[in-house]
């Protein structure tokens, strides 16, 4: 399948598009954790570094199929999750922000000093299983999940801890074990993401899952607009795609992509998509085409 | 041997300290994680390098001039990007924070024409002073009193002027302070020019200490005097002093005792740590749940 794509584009598109969808993602997974659980997580890339780390090692010394590879990955990155989560969910808003940030900065530094990681050097020779259509395949079979996940109980368990958490908590959810679960599924995403970057990239450096990384997936789903699917779609896409098309503008790339973060805010503080639910918009839009049709029954 | 890197950790944690304030007193008012702290400490440090070496100006005036320059940025950047936000969701304001640094980072590293260091010239004629088993050096000497000095000046501040007192109000309830008449708006741009002199000081010195200055050196410098602030607990004006002074021991120590490759991580580490048994800080006031 990926031959038919590739005969229609050329692998530069092929690569960026597939780039974009591994942040996808990532930021879907942030989108779990942030927009719809409320809680800061200022550490994601750390979740993909682990990901990567573990399917890529999985990859060059045991030679695992590329599928087990990833599931053990996420799963991984879950873990340290978890493990993470458990001391520090007593934390509350930005100190939970802060401690993920440390916690982010502490990976990054132990996969410079591991030597089977390559250490700073990075690790090379990860062969090349990624490609368009598995990444946009799980970029689909996730947002089907998550939009399943968050109209169940489930789902509104995470929305009422964002909402208020000592009323969700009077109402018998245990917001602990929520947030965990729902910061372990967010996690996991970030590790399934890492997993693809690693066979895409088929090279790997603590030097790119530093702080950076986690604030720019951060961007990804604020600027599009919190806690909604569509808008953090919409941003990845957008902020993935403004440094390709700022190419022209060579070093002024980043001031451009900076002083755009800001002024976005000041216009869209709630994110591009942020506000506008399209369900709601399409079930008012259906409401209305009935009553016009209830209306004109009525009349003839 | 354990005296010397006291003195070492001391005078690295004050330059932290130093820019710990800046976040210290910006978060106690407003709430707001200002991630472009460490690139006007950057600014600061370029601006001295500037005075010195076109305008061959004395050290301390080079400082002024950074800490005079500091100043204006961290107004303007109030101005523009943050006070646009000041009622929007809580995470707007830092991915503009985050937008801002990097628009820094990048107008510098194009003016100065790359992002490699730059040696920041000897102002300071290298003296060593002896003292039983510790050796001073002259850099040393002039960061510990100038660190103590500024800090002194604003506890002073904060403690005896009425803008001082008008900013502890603010910070203990914004609203209320707003409804006694405290032009609050004021209240904060008085904030942001006060840390940011404060870390241009910094940037300064540090310049001097290191002997190089680059576009990126508010990054990671930046994150630990955060952490030092937030060890020390957020919102509080010691806090920051004491979470610096700490963070910059625990360094130089881990160091010496051969973490050296873990160098950048001993911060965050000790942040964690302090946080999970005092989940606000050293001096930080208890959080309250309200219903």
């Amino acid at each position: 399948m990926e031959a038919i794509i590739s005969t229609f584009t050329n692998p530069y598109y092929l690569q960026v598009a597939s780039i974009m969808g591994v942040y996808m993602i990532a930021a879907l997974g942030l989108h779990l954790i942030t927009g719809v659980t409320g809680q800061f997580s200022f550490g994601h890339a750390a979740f993909l570094s682990i990901g990567a780390y573990t399917s890529a090692l999985m990859s060059l010394y045991l030679g695992t199929p590329f599928i087990l590879n990833l599931l053990v990955g996420g799963l991984m990155a879950a873990l340290w999750g978890v493990l993470l989560g458990i001391p520090s969910f007593k934390l509350t808003g930005d100190y939970l922000g802060i401690t993920t940030l440390g916690f982010g900065e502490i990976v990054k530094v132990v996969f410079i000093n591991m030597k089977i990681t390559g250490g700073a050097g990075g690790l090379g020779g990860i062969p090349r299983e990624t490609n368009v259509v598995v990444v946009y395949s799980i970029v689909v079979l996730a947002i089907w999940g998550l939009y399943r996940l968050q109209n169940s109980r489930f789902g509104r368990a995470l929305l009422a801890i964002r909402e208020d958490e000592i009323a969700a908590e009077s109402m018998g959810i245990n917001p602990l074990l929520y947030k965990l679960k729902g910061f372990a599924l967010g996690t996991f995403l970030a590790g399934v993401s890492g997993a693809l970057y690693a066979h895409l990239m088929q090279y790997l450096n603590p030097a790119d899952f530093g702080f950076s990384r986690s604030f720019e997936i951060l961007n990804f789903v604020v600027l599009g607009g919190l806690g909604s699917i569509p808008g953090t779609v919409l941003g990845t896409s957008v902020l993935t795609l403004a440094p390709e098309f700022l190419r022209f503008v060579r070093e002024y790339r980043m001031l451009i992509y900076g002083a755009l973060m800001v002024t976005m805010m000041i216009f869209r503080p709630y994110g591009l998509l942020g506000g506008i639910d399209f369900g709601k918009m399409f079930r008012r839009y259906r409401a209305q085409r009935k009553s016009m049709k209830d209306k004109k029954a009525v009349q003839g | 041997m354990f005296w010397q890197q006291l003195v070492n950790g001391v005078t690295l944690g004050s330059t932290y300290a130093l820019i710990a304030l800046g976040y210290t007193m910006v978060y106690g008012i407003i709430q707001l994680i200002n991630f472009a702290h460490g690139e006007v400490y950057m600014i600061g440090a370029f601006t001295g390098l500037i005075m010195v070496v076109v305008y061959k100006v004395n050290f301390f005036v080079a400082m002024l001039a950074a800490m005079l320059a500091c100043t204006v940025v961290a107004v303007v950047i109030e101005k523009v990007a943050y006070r646009p936000l000041r009622n929007s969701p809580r995470l707007a304001p830092l991915i503009s924070a985050l937008g801002v640094s990097t628009f820094l980072q990048t107008l510098v590293t194009l003016i100065r024409g790359g992002p490699n260091p730059l040696p920041f010239p000897q102002v300071i004629q290298d003296t060593v002073y002896i003292l039983g088993p510790i050796r001073f050096s002259k850099v040393q000497v002039i960061i510990l009193i100038l660190a103590s000095l500024l800090m002194v000046f604003l506890q002073c501040t904060v403690k005896y002027t009425k803008i001082g007192k008008a900013m502890r109000a603010a910070s203990e309830d914004y609203a209320t302070a707003r409804l006694m008449g405290i032009n609050v708006d004021r209240v904060v741009s008085f904030t942001f020019g006060l840390g940011a002199a404060l870390a241009g000081a910094g940037g300064v010195l540090v310049g001097m200490y290191f002997n190089s200055i680059h576009p990126f050196m508010g990054v990671t410098v930046g994150l630990k005097a955060f952490c030092a602030a937030v060890v020390g607990g957020i919102g509080s004006i010691p806090g920051a002093m004491m979470g610096g002074i700490f963070l910059g021991v625990a360094e130089v120590f881990g160091v010496a005792m051969g973490f050296d490759t873990y160098k950048e991580a001993i911060a965050f580490a000790l942040l964690i740590l302090v946080l999970l048994v005092k989940p606000t800080g050293l001096f930080g006031r208890p959080i309250q749940r309200k219903v």
